[in-house]
Order: structure tokens, then sequence, then C-alpha cells
């Protein structure tokens, strides 16, 4: 089945079988494998990436569900010698221990500092019309769709309020 | 485990789509979110030999507000509503129970009408419909038709919409001046589905009227117990424990997490917090 998608800004033209998600096209026909199977069942997280801006689980997709789409894996947020905010603040912070859970860690909490400048409310969110405040709270809160086996959770938690910006 | 052999088409109009289900003769399995039917397609659960991807149908789209309620499209994502201007104001028990449906990377791509579709007895969906008193609309075969909530989820996975038949869309109806809602849910983890939960939709407070009380993860489906409504009815509902004998009616399942003794105690206790904070 021919699809076309644009990773990290490349187009990519693909002939899958249809059964192949979005990970699985990642990892094993593009080479592109920051991208982790954790649990291959929405439960972990280790597979997120960010399809037209908004994050989502890989394994949980079809990559023909895509055709037309843009992804950005973590190999498109940032490279060892051009690192990202996010990706610099990790490392900065001890956000990881064993990495595995890190590059979905990351692309969720990319996309989740955009979800908050665009002013989405949350579940610990008080007042539902405002604006969403960046309390580590608020932070455990959007990121609970990324488990993290280590349970780096605060290191992580503390690497997120420093690339945006404000300090915990 | 990978999901066994299958077909892939993205028909751009609802008579494609509702041509290539009745062509699959019950082979061909609709597409939305991918959210719940991915996972049953790997562990085999589902074998369909089609997937029929409810993202190209215009039909399908669109969350508008009528005269009647609010009208949302099947494949409406949750992340969609979410953002749906002042939906606190305008259904306050959907913007309520949202951030409890799983995470933001699942309600990005996951659909108020799969979750419906699938209506799993622990989504909160079901019965926020149930209490809400909303309409299903259904298209097929033999033409387009709606139904009730009350009439739609008759037991463990089972509604009324046939392997033929889409959900075109979901009207939520208008809430009025002095209606007042409730919702709990208890969870082993945020985001996880609910041991036990409730939606309150009551026309007014001291006293409680005109309720109605949708239960899930209690029993094989979302459900209601009018007999546990009327005797709140006309109460200022801090006094619950004759209602609460009303819960004997619902057949109550354990399963691995959680046995059917616990399971009827957590919903008084979801019911009663519900309560609690709606007269608060
Ligand atoms: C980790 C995890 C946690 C979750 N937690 C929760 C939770 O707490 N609460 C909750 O409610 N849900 C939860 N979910 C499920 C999630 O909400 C699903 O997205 C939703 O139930 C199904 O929506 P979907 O659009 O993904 O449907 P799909 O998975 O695409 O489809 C589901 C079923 O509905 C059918 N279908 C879809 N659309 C239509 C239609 N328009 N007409 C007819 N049939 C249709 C499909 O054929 C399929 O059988 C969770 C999922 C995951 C992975
Ligand atoms: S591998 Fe996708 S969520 Fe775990
Ligand atoms: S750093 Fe090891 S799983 Fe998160």
């Amino acid at each position: 089945m021919q699809t076309h998608l644009t990773i990290n800004g490349t187009q990519r033209r693909l002939d899958l079988d249809p059964r192949t998600t979005l990970l699985d096209a990642l990892r094993h026909h593009l080479g592109l494998t920051g991208s982790k199977k954790g649990c291959d069942h929405g439960q972990c997280g280790a597979c997120t990436v960010m399809v037209n801006g908004r994050r989502i689980n890989a394994c949980l997709t079809l990559a023909c569900m895509h055709d037309g789409d843009e992804v950005t894996t973590i190999e498109g947020i940032g490279q060892p010698d051009d690192l990202s905010p996010l990706q610099q603040a990790f490392v900065s912070e001890d956000g990881f221990q064993c990495g595995y859970c890190t590059p979905g860690q990351i692309c969720s909490a990319t996309a989740m500092l955009q979800e908050i400048s665009d002013g989405w409310p949350s579940h610990v969110t008080s007042d539902l019309a405002g604006e969403a405040e960046l309390t580590s709270d608020e932070i455990s809160e959007r990121m609970s769709g990324n488990l993290c086996r280590c349970s780096a959770y605060p290191n992580i938690v503390q690497a997120i309020h420093k690339a945006a910006g404000k300090n915990a | 485990m990978k999901a066994p052999d299958f077909d892939y088409a993205r028909p751009s109009s609802l008579q494609e789509a509702l041509a290539l289900l009745a062509a699959g003769e019950g082979g061909a399995q609709p597409l939305a979110g991918g959210q719940s039917l991915m996972p049953m397609l790997n562990f085999r659960i589902s074998t369909p030999e089609m997937l029929v991807d409810l993202s190209g149908l215009p039909e399908l789209r669109g969350l508008e507000q009528t005269p009647q309620g609010l009208r949302i499209g099947a494949m409406t994502r949750y992340c969609e509503l979410e953002a749906f201007p002042d939906l606190a104001k305008i259904q306050p028990l959907v913007a309520a129970a949202l951030p409890h449906i799983a995470h933001d990377a699942i309600r990005n791509r996951g659909t108020i009408g799969g979750s419906v579709a699938l209506a799993d007895p622990a989504a909160e969906m079901p019965a926020i419909l149930l209490a809400l008193g909303a309409v299903i609309s259904l298209d097929g075969p033999n033409g387009p038709r709606d139904v009730a909530a009350d009439d739609y989820f008759l037991g463990y996975y089972e509604t009324a919409c046939e392997p033929d038949e889409l959900i075109t869309s979901i009207l939520l109806p208008k809430i009025e001046p002095g209606d007042s809602f409730g919702f709990h849910e208890l969870v082993q983890r945020h985001g996880d589905y609910a041991m036990a939960g409730v939606a309150i939709r009551s026309s007014g407070i001291a006293p409680l009227a005109g309720l109605r009380i949708g239960f899930f993860g209690v029993a094989d489906r979302a459900l209601r117990v009018t007999a546990l409504e009327d005797a709140l009815n006309g109460t200022d509902g801090t006094d619950i424990a004759g209602a609460l004998s009303h819960l004997s009616e619902i057949d109550f399942q354990g399963d691995t997490k959680i046995t059917a003794e616990t399971r009827a105690h957590y919903a008084g206790v979801a019911l009663k917090r519900a309560l609690k904070e709606m007269l608060t």
C-alpha cells in the first residue's frame, strides 16, 4: 500500500502492508529507531511522536492512515550537535536513567508545551477558562501518558520546567 | 503479536463507506481513531477482512451548537471537544469527564463516535449520554435513524448499531437554567478505565428533580437505575441510604482487578461523592 509521509521535513514514499503501524514504519522501514516500542498497546508512551503538531502514540495508528501527514520524531526535534531546549534540559537536569522512555517523554513534552501555550485546560487546571499555569502537578498530569520504568519523574518534571523557562 | 491480514480503504463519502460495509457482509469493520481497535487487532480479538477508515467522511465531522443542543459528529476527537469554546458552560458534564478519559496522546486520536460504538462498560461517554438523554444518529442500508441513549446500550460491547450501520453524530440536548451536574469516578490511576463511576443530571437541587444518573464501570454496560433516581427525586440528596439499596438491581461484575462486592461498594461511594460535590 502506497503511503506518502513527510517525516522531519523530508518527503518519504513507502510501500507497506496495511497492517504496518506508524511505529514499525519509522523503526523498521525508515531506520528511525529513536521512537521506542515499550508495550505496543498505548499503555506507556515510549512511541510518542507528533503528527501535524499533535502528540500521538505511533503504536496505536497505522502508517497508511497518515497519507499526506507531517510526522516529527525525536530525530527531527534535535540532533546530538544541535539539541532542542528540552533535550538540553533533560541532559542538564538528569531527566533520564536508562533513557528508554526519553524520546517519547521529549516528544510528548514538546507538544505539551505547545498545548499549554495554546491555552488547553487539563485535569488539574483549576480555572477551566483561565490561562493554564505550569505547576509541577500540571506537568505530571499532562505527561501522565508517558511512563518511566526507572522513575526519573522528579527530574523529568524539573527538565520540563527548565525548558519552559520557569525553574521550579 | 500482530494483526491478522486485512485490506484497508479510506472512502471519501458516507455513501461509499456504507457500501463497503454492506459489501463486506460482516467482514468489514469501521476504523475511527484506532485507540481501542488497534490493540484489539493486535490481540486478534477483532479479525476483520477489511478496515474502513472513517477519517475522510465529511458527513461524520462537525461540532456545532444547534437550537436542540450540541451536535457532535461521530469523528470528533476528544481533543476537539476539549478545545470547543465554553464547553464547560455548554455541557459541563462532558467538560468534567473529558480529562478522565485516558491521556492527551490518546485523546488526540480517539473519537466520540468510536467510544459510543465500542460501548466499553467502563467508558465515561456512554454514561454521560444516558445522564443527558442524548440521541445517537445512525445511518445504514435502510436509511438514517435516531436512537435514544436509553435504548442504545444493550449489553457487553453490544449496542443498537448494526454491523452495517455507522454512527453519524450524537446530539447532547441543550441544558436548561437550573440544571445541575455531578461526576465522579474511582480509578486505580488517573486516566485508567473506571472501577466505578457516575454521571448525574438533575433539573434542580434542593430538591433534586428529574434525575438521570448514568453508572459506568459497574456491570456489562453503562446503565441507569430508575428506582434509585425516583427515590432521590424530591429529596435534598443528603440522606441517601434508602436510595442506595436500589443498587442491588445492578448485576455487578468482578474482574481481575476487583470483586463484584467491592465494585458495588465503589458505585455507592462514587454516587455519594458526586452528589455531595453537586450540593455544595
Ligand atoms: C491506554 C488507554 C487508556 C484508555 N482509557 C480510557 C478511559 O479511561 N475511558 C475511555 O472511555 N476510553 C479509554 N480508552 C479508549 C479510548 O477512549 C478510545 O479511543 C475509544 O474508546 C474508541 O475511540 P476510537 O475513535 O479510537 O475508536 P476505534 O478504536 O477506531 O473503534 C472502536 C470501535 O468502534 C467502531 N466504530 C468506530 N467509529 C464508529 C462509527 N462512527 N460507527 C460505527 N462504529 C464505529 C469500530 O469498528 C471499533 O469496533 C483508552 C485507550 C487506551 C489505549
Ligand atoms: S509502545 Fe506505544 S504506548 Fe507503549
Ligand atoms: S529513564 Fe528508564 S524508563 Fe525512563
